[in-house]
């Protein structure tokens, strides 16, 4: 009972850290094709300024309920998925480095320089997060040592390089949504327009994802097994459609909230499609890890769920009441 | 070269990077704290200067104390995977903690101070301020009793069946006095280098009298604390060398270079250490009974030296020593220059102001020092008595890391550069001109 409420948890934090770091990985993304003077540019950045670093810390706190609750997967997700895991580091690093790098050296090229960086490392971060995840879905090569067999590459399947394509998009419509909150005029309006033709990307995306997830993974098993469980894809795709008509509608807000439910149900349709496997081992079925031979003590299950049901409320709450805070659109007095 | 020394040099790389920007952040959080308290107090404007001109230093060193932060949650599981597995039921969950309790605090508080000077109230804005130092400082805690276990390992029961340690008692865990010892001690130890950080800036500015008096005030202000923060250090450091005595007696032998057990153990000011031997190459000047005055508080106590231990069982003695004995000397040295600036707050001479401004780089030397005794000390151990290191690392190819760590001394390095000279160019700068009512 305790692993199935952390492995819900467990997804539970991946989801949040994909809805909010997504937007400003998205926004990242989008920079070169929505701004066209340094004024917009500005704007982009000052969309996602205040929130990259407390949204950072959902995956850390992803990577640290890993270690603590499942340290087995912790230890194999990790070591197994060394270099793609590096390269979202290193990406994660070079963002936040541009954010703050940018603007404290009065030079055009010092700029560009950086919007190329911030450009091509958060296209990189959705892509790797794609990759990561579908992979995770589909099985990766471990033996029951924890040992991978393979490279790097072996992570680019068709299934993989589908799961990438899908994050990417999927991260810029919502950050495009994101953008008609918080910004105004001309790139506003840019914004919504890309959030319209991302919607149907998206749409398509995940038409084909769905349909390459038959084919490569056998996440829909437990929906075969357990009917229910096929609300979170239904409710998925309810909250993809209501998407452009609360963007029509000029509610900015309840189009991201939207948006943010279709990633939310998005990730656990595929993780709770996983359930109990954690670690699906595409060579040794013994050696799939799950929530149940991958956890923690009873003891420090126990405690670990005393300080998530304490502190993941009042972390929402105070990150909530920040988004409120900067939630006017415009250019922050730093 | 084999995947344990890359993994150990990785993680030694990637961690003094971190902690270059960790203790100024530690500290200089609350001194921007104070001074906004100030502010809010008297409403001094002249206070709300000061505030931004050293918060727009601390938002630079931040930034990459989070970025390069993240690296050490991942690489505990890219390269130390083993050692995961091994003790994750404790430190995970400690390094969990540390995330949703102090990390979302900082990150998130920062945000709304460095970026709401205008949206939210005095009050509400300063009291962002304390709770970004609070979160930094809290979430050190939560990391060093991480450590702490990993120096000193207790509450826990080994599980042979399943090849791991098992938590029986958290309170034991967080209430390890080895881990306490060593948090005070790192505290003290940030807290004083943000000290010394504001009053080698201060001193760099009075020196070329730029900026009328308002580095004066910063200087005055932080000089007395540096003095009892330096003090207060050299006790907790005493307490410490006692703890390592008790806890990690291996340890200490390295850190002092001591081969023979004997009691009445002399100190010796010069000594050579030879690794290969059973004994110094150079001993010389020695204090009759300080060693074990220092490691036990009575002149007369045993203290066990290296030729008991098994050579497999012991720390590089060399790097231990000098690391030791460098942290020590600086040491001394804050003590007599907190000294020398608190004696002359009110007027300080231009040789004082000299060697502050060339003072800055060295108590991050220090700290450094500091924990390279501590984690070569610890050694050939992860987990003192529990875990080698040999035994801790993941099961990736040497070129995946060889890989990694090449990216990691590149990507660091020119993060590095960028980061001193923005500090150095913003330092310099001074303060935003006064504000006409």
């Amino acid at each position: 009972m305790l692993e199935t409420i952390w492995f819900i948890l467990w997804t539970l934090l991946w989801a949040v850290y994909f809805i909010l770091d997504g937007f400003d990985l998205g926004v990242g993304t989008l920079m070169p094709f929505l701004a066209k003077n340094e004024q917009e540019k500005k704007e982009m950045y000052a969309a996602s300024g205040p929130y990259w670093d407390g949204n950072e810390v959902w995956l850390i706190s992803a990577g640290g309920v890993t270690f603590a609750a499942f340290p087995k997967v912790y230890a194999v997700m990790f070591s197994a998925l060394y270099a793609p895991l590096l390269i979202l580091l290193f990406a994660l690093i070079l963002r936040a480095t541009a954010y703050e790098f940018r603007d404290k050296v009065e030079s055009a090229s010092w700029r560009s320089f950086w919007d190329i960086v911030h450009f091509l490392v958060n296209l990189l971060a959705c892509v790797v997060l794609g990759v990561f995840f579908a992979n995770l879905f589909m099985g990766i090569p471990v033996d029951a040592d924890g040992v991978y067999h393979g490279n790097i590459l072996r992570l680019f399947n068709i299934y993989g390089i589908a799961g990438g394509i899908f994050f990417l998009f999927l991260f810029m419509m919502h950050g495009a949504i994101w953008l008609t909150i918080k910004s105004s005029g001309d790139l506003k309006a840019k914004a919504m327009a890309f959030a319209g033709a991302l919607w149907v990307c998206v749409a398509c995306l995940l038409l084909v994802f769905l349909v390459l997830t038959v084919f490569y993974t056998d996440i829909f098993m437990n929906y075969l097994s357990m009917p229910w469980l096929i609300v979170l894809p239904l409710l998925a795709v309810a909250a993809l459609l209501y998407v452009p008509r609360l963007l029509n509608e000029h509610k900015s807000w309840l189009a991201w909230a939207a948006s943010g439910v279709f990633i939310l149900c998005v990730t656990f349709f595929g993780v709770m499609g996983m359930f109990p496997a954690m670690i699906i081992s595409s060579i040794d079925p013994a050696a799939t890890i799950t929530a149940f031979n991958g956890c923690s003590t009873k003891l420090t299950l126990e405690i670990m769920l005393c300080v998530a049901l304490v502190m993941v409320p009042i972390v929402l709450l105070y990150q909530f009441w920040m988004y409120r805070l900067f939630s006017k659109p415009g250019p922050e007095k730093a | 070269m084999d995947v344990v020394l890359l993994s150990r040099l990785q993680f030694a790389v990637t961690i003094f990077f971190h902690f270059v920007f960790v203790p100024l952040t530690l500290g200089l959080s609350m001194i921007l704290a104070w001074m906004e308290t100030r502010y809010l107090v008297s409403g001094d404007e002249f206070w709300k200067r000061q505030t931004k001109f050293w918060g727009k230093l601390f938002i630079i060193n931040f930034t990459l104390g989070v970025v390069t932060g993240i690296t050490q949650e991942f690489q505990f599981g890219t390269n130390w995977s083993r050692y995961s597995e091994y003790v994750g039921d404790i430190f995970g969950s400690l390094l969990a903690i540390e995330a949703t309790v102090a990390f979302f605090l900082e990150s998130t508080f920062i945000a709304v101070w460095h970026f709401g000077w205008n949206r939210v109230g005095k009050k509400l804005h300063c009291l962002c301020i304390w709770l970004v130092a609070i979160g930094g400082n809290v979430s050190a805690f939560w990391i060093i009793v991480a450590n702490g276990f990993m120096q000193h390992p207790v509450g826990y029961v080994m599980n042979e069946a399943a090849g791991r340690a098992e938590l029986t008692n958290f309170s034991d865990v967080v209430f390890n006095s080895f881990a306490w010892g060593q948090f005070v001690h790192t505290i003290l130890g940030s807290w004083a280098l943000a000290t010394f950080f504001v009053l080698g800036v201060s001193a760099w500015h009075i020196l070329r009298k730029s900026n009328g008096d308002f580095f004066e005030r910063s200087f005055k202000m932080v000089a007395p604390c540096s003095l009892v923060l330096v003090l207060c250090l050299a006790v907790s450091g005493d307490m410490e060398g006692k703890a390592v005595a008790e806890y990690q007696p291996v340890k200490l032998a390295a850190m002092e270079s001591h081969w023979d057990t004997r009691s009445n153990a002399p100190f010796y000011l010069l000594v050579w250490p030879n690794e290969e031997g059973t004994g110094n190459s150079i001993e010389a000047i020695g204090i009759p009974g300080l060693l074990s005055w220092i490691s036990y508080g009575n002149t007369d106590a045993t203290v066990k030296g290296l030729n008991d231990y098994p050579p497999t069982d012991r720390p590089p003695v060399a790097e231990t020593f000098w690391c030791f004995r460098g942290m020590v000397l600086l040491g001394m040295i804050f003590i007599a220059l907190a000294a020398w600036a608190t004696w002359q707050r009110k007027a300080p001479s231009s040789r004082l102001l000299n060697c502050l401004v060339w003072n800055i780089p060295l108590p991050y030397i220090a700290l450094m020092l500091g924990w390279a005794v501590a984690e070569i000390g610890r050694q050939p151990w992860i987990v003192y008595n529990l875990l080698r290191t040999s035994d801790a690392v993941s099961p990736v190819p040497a070129s995946n890391v060889a890989l990694s760590l090449i990216a990691f001394t590149l990507v660091y390095t020119v993060l590095g550069i960028l980061d001193i000279y923005l500090l150095r160019k913003y330092a310099i700068k001074g303060p935003e001109a006064r504000q006409e009512a």
